[in-house]
């Protein structure tokens, strides 16, 4: 069996288990090539349909084109999709760009506090309507006992320490040392009241088996990571204010498998046009201890 | 340069300083997988430092890399030859071997195990082949590493291969190759050595090329756990797929598909896919789905397998070998949580046979199980599950043990045994597969009636009013217009039970089966049914249990004295209005989407 299909197997295989043993079960949609790969994976599961709702945290920051995108492919393909806010940090303007607060600050305030509430039920989470097309405020949200999320292994250290199915406690925070083993296809889906389980189908998967799968199957990607003629690309995606892109011509799926095959990217971290983690104090590491993706 | 697609992963173990990484550190350089000027610099670094260049400073320098300053547990790295990529799964650590080892190296599809030439056979030797062996990972090449130390010698070789060989026959492994190696040369690990003229066998990377990919599980018989059974109506598919990943064999349009434990049967109508060409079938390792010409009722955890192959063996009771990794102990008379494919059964540790030392295979006697200890035990679990012995399907045999919320321990099965149900089991499993169905399914008739069919069986203490609540139930359930039927113990007594009437208490187990019978009959035809008995214990319930499918019935247990074992759906206290408590089993029947408006 080829690489790429092995990776897929697995990734559907873990999906379906994910599917089956979680009743509050929700995925994590960032809109980037990852997460758009494991929504793909996921109509792959379930023939064509996605019986699991979406969740996009939507900091207010985020690429204006993003949305759309989100919204478009949420129509065509008649997604769950949810996206949580943080809305008293934006009204107080408790962000980055507004000054009142660092990269890191702006985060945990914007993504892992919101992704915390959102996950929960204790915040606020905004349901698409299919007949009108806008968002409703949902009623009652239960809490998600289950979230997937498209991390890879080799995105970035901390990350390459995950389970495929990873425990987070109720304060939502990831205790990497006590991790049990995970073997024989075997995961952990039992859990602890009032704790989730993170479930990562992605993790085996590489930057360059990402876009090589993109290829293959035709998946719509936003046309950021592409270069437009101005000699730029986005290789990662977040907020608008923290995301820059790489300098680099490839205007085409192939062109990007292209250029991540000539090695010219090899010692650039693929994060590395994203600010905060540059930041001191831990950087992605920390972030993610405290619940962020 | 040709496009390298297949991937291979390898675990390395070996006693320690017998020359691991040195190998590795070989492997890696000399198939030129190492990163642009990684070796140069690694030289150099050692040149700063007057120390001698080795190999093994490859590994080290490569994993600090990947590693940004954090551990991590099985490094990820790899080799190419021209047939494959190779992923090195590093199992470090020496007492929390076992875990690594687990963890890692349960998902190679081979092993290089390494012994020094010069030192010999070492305690760990050992322990890391029998550990191979307990993971299912059969194939072994074993290195006789440094024998530049010993002159290239092939006596030293043959000795040490005789000695190793012998002790892997003792526990069931027969290694795919010997081969005399040395890392620090070089010699046999890409190039055929020149000085070890006298082995005639291939080196390391073209013994490595050699072994077939992984899917030869291919041609063992057909094995499907069911993940789940997917239908999407309300978006208008009416495809009722059978959903799961072909752990061996394969499957095509058109056969004969028998689901257990539960023996019902079907053919396969249509392979699906989405965004895939039509396929005609699927092989082990796919994630598939099939829809069925005939619907018939199976769940998540049967095993699906085809007629005319091998049939997997069902059973409640087995020998297995178990390791245990829990923090807490596995003891005896506590239930565990035992998943095994998609199956997930309540299970119990009845007895530990011995306790084994890989190292002098001598056995021990304990009766429970420390962190880290291997041993073969009898597992019982409550439900039958399928399963085939692991050394005939390494996927269908082997489980995971569930401890307080964590996988705590897995095992692999050697043996069925028998246990009580096994009559009535096979009885039952030749009665699915001789079922005869009628034209309308049972999704039909449930939407026609409002209801799904099922046995509610009430139960308690001898004059706690059972017959009373039963009474009120069917006047409820009559006048919400729904089909039911009170089946008392009389109507089957003197007539089904005419043979066996007088020796009831030796025959309670067949009066049992034929009363299971009966309402398997009644469930067929769509009925809500209502029994009462005295005193249903666990054993008849797990009877009952064997003959319907579990989620098929509701116990509901009246008044006092209910045994702490059986789990009852719904527990009324005595002395309540019979109407009271009628009103409750049919909230709970509402509640559980059992009795609905159609």
């Amino acid at each position: 069996m080829e690489r790429l299909e092995k990776l897929e197997n697995r990734s559907v295989h873990i999906l379906r288990e994910a599917y089956s043993e979680f009743k509050q079960l929700c995925m994590l949609w960032s809109i980037g090539k990852d997460s758009t790969v494991l929504l793909w994976l996921a109509r792959k599961a379930f023939f064509g349909h996605v019986p699991i709702p979406l969740v996009h945290i939507d900091t207010g920051h985020k690429i204006p084109e993003m949305i759309a995108y989100r919204d478009r492919l949420a129509r065509e393909w008649k997604l769950d999709m949810i996206f949580g806010q943080n809305r008293p940090a934006l009204e107080r303007k408790e962000t980055f760009p507004d000054g009142r607060a660092s990269r890191l600050e702006c985060c945990k305030t914007l993504k892992t506090d919101a992704l915390a509430d959102t996950i929960n039920g204790t915040g606020p989470r905004y349901r698409m309507d299919h007949d009108t097309g806008k968002y409703q405020l949902d009623k009652d949200p239960e809490p998600f006992t289950g979230v997937i999320v498209g991390v890879r292994a080799d995105e970035e250290g901390s990350r390459s320490k995950e389970r495929y199915f990873s425990a987070r406690n109720k304060r939502n925070s990831w205790e990497v040392a006590e991790q049990p083993p995970e073997f024989w296809d075997q995961y952990k889906t039992d859990f602890a009241p009032g704790t989730h389980v993170r479930i990562h189908p992605l993790l085996d998967w590489t930057e360059l088996d990402i876009w090589e799968y993109i290829e293959k199957e035709g998946i719509p990607v936003i046309d950021l990571y592409f270069d437009r003629g101005k000699g730029t690309r986005h290789r990662s995606l977040g907020c608008a204010p923290c995301t820059n892109p790489i300098n680099s011509t490839a205007g085409t799926i192939a062109e990007v498998i292209e250029e991540l095959k000539t090695g010219k990217l090899a010692n650039i971290a693929e994060r590395s046009g994203r600010a905060q983690d540059l930041e001191d104090g831990g950087g992605l590491e920390e972030l993610r201890k405290n619940g962020y993706m | 340069m040709k496009k390298i697609k297949e991937d291979m992963n390898i675990v390395i173990v070996g006693h320690v300083d017998h020359g691991k990484s040195t190998i590795i550190g070989r492997l890696l350089a000399d198939t030129g997988s190492l990163p642009d000027g990684k070796l140069a610099q690694v030289r150099e670094k050692c040149r700063r430092n007057a120390r001698p260049f080795e190999y093994a400073f490859l590994l080290d320098a490569l994993k600090e890399e990947q590693a940004q300053g954090i551990t991590i547990d099985s490094a990820r790295c790899f080799f190419k030859s021209n047939r494959r990529r190779y992923l090195i799964i590093d199992a470090p650590g020496h007492i929390e071997f076992v875990r690594n080892m687990v963890t890692g190296a349960a998902r190679a599809d081979a092993a290089l195990l390494v012994i020094d030439a010069d030192e010999g056979i070492k305690e760990n030797s050992r322990r890391h082949g029998y550990l191979l062996s307990l993971l299912g990972i059969g194939r072994i090449i074993v290195l006789v590493n440094k024998m530049d130390l010993v002159d290239y010698s092939e006596s030293s070789f043959k000795k040490i291969m005789v000695e190793y060989r012998a002790y892997l026959k003792k526990i069931g492994v027969q290694p795919v190759s010997f081969i005399p190696v040395s890392g620090l040369t070089g010699d046999n690990i890409i190039r055929r050595s020149k000085i070890i003229n006298w082995f005639k066998g291939k080196p390391l990377l073209a013994s490595l090329d050699d072994l077939p990919a992984s899917g030869s599980q291919a041609t063992k018989p057909f094995r499907m756990p069911v993940q789940g059974i997917y239908k999407f109506t309300r978006e208008g598919d009416d495809r009722r797929i059978i959903a799961g990943t072909v752990a061996s064999g394969r499957v095509k349009i058109g056969d004969e598909v028998i689901f257990y434990p539960s023996g019902k049967k079907s053919a396969v109508a249509s392979i699906e896919a989405f965004n895939a060409k039509p396929m005609r079938f699927a092989t082990a390792g796919q994630a598939t789905g099939f829809t069925l010409k005939e619907q018939i009722y199976v769940v998540r955890g049967e095993v699906a397998a085809l007629a005319g192959e091998k049939k997997p063996q069902t059973a409640s009771r087995f020998k297995a070998e178990v390791f245990w990794l829990g923090k807490a102990p596995l003891v005896k008379n506590r239930t565990y949580s035992l998943k095994i494919g998609t199956a997930k059964v309540n299970a119990s540790l009845e007895t530990v046979v011995r306790v084994m030392d890989a190292d002098s295979l001598k056995v021990s006697r304990k009766d429970h199980l420390d962190r880290h200890d291997v041993a073969e035990c009898v597992i019982r679990t409550e439900k039958a599950v399928a399963l085939d012995p692991a050394g005939e399907i390494t996927e269908t045999g082997r489980f995971v043990i569930v401890d307080d919320y964590e996988i705590s321990g897995g095992g692999i099965i050697r043996e069925t045994l028998a246990d009580e149900q096994r009559d009535v089991r096979e009885k039952v499993i030749l009665r699915n597969y001789k079922w005869e169905k009628g034209s309308i399914s049972a999704e039909i008739r449930a939407e026609r009636y409002g209801q799904k069919p099922i046995l509610v069986m009430i139960t308690g203490n001898k004059d706690v009013g059972k017959k009373a609540i039963a009474r009120a139930l069917e006047k409820k359930l009559f006048d919400d217009g729904k089909m039911f039927y009170f089946l008392g113990i009389g109507n089957v007594l003197y007539g089904v039970d005419a043979d066996i009437k007088g020796k009831i208490n030796e025959e309670r187990r067949e009066h049992l089966r034929r009363m299971a019978e009966i309402s398997n009959i009644m469930i067929d035809a769509g009925v809500i049914l209502i029994v009462t008995a005295i005193d249903l214990t666990r054993d008849d319930l797990e009877l009952i249990n064997t003959v319907i499918s579990p989620d098929r019935i509701k116990v509901v247990w009246v008044g006092k004295g209910i045994d702490n074992k059986m789990a009852a759906d719904l527990h009324l206290p005595q002395g309540r209005p019979a109407d009271k408590g009628a009103g409750q089993i049919v909230d709970m029947l509402r509640k559980q989407g059992v009795i609905f408006q159609p």
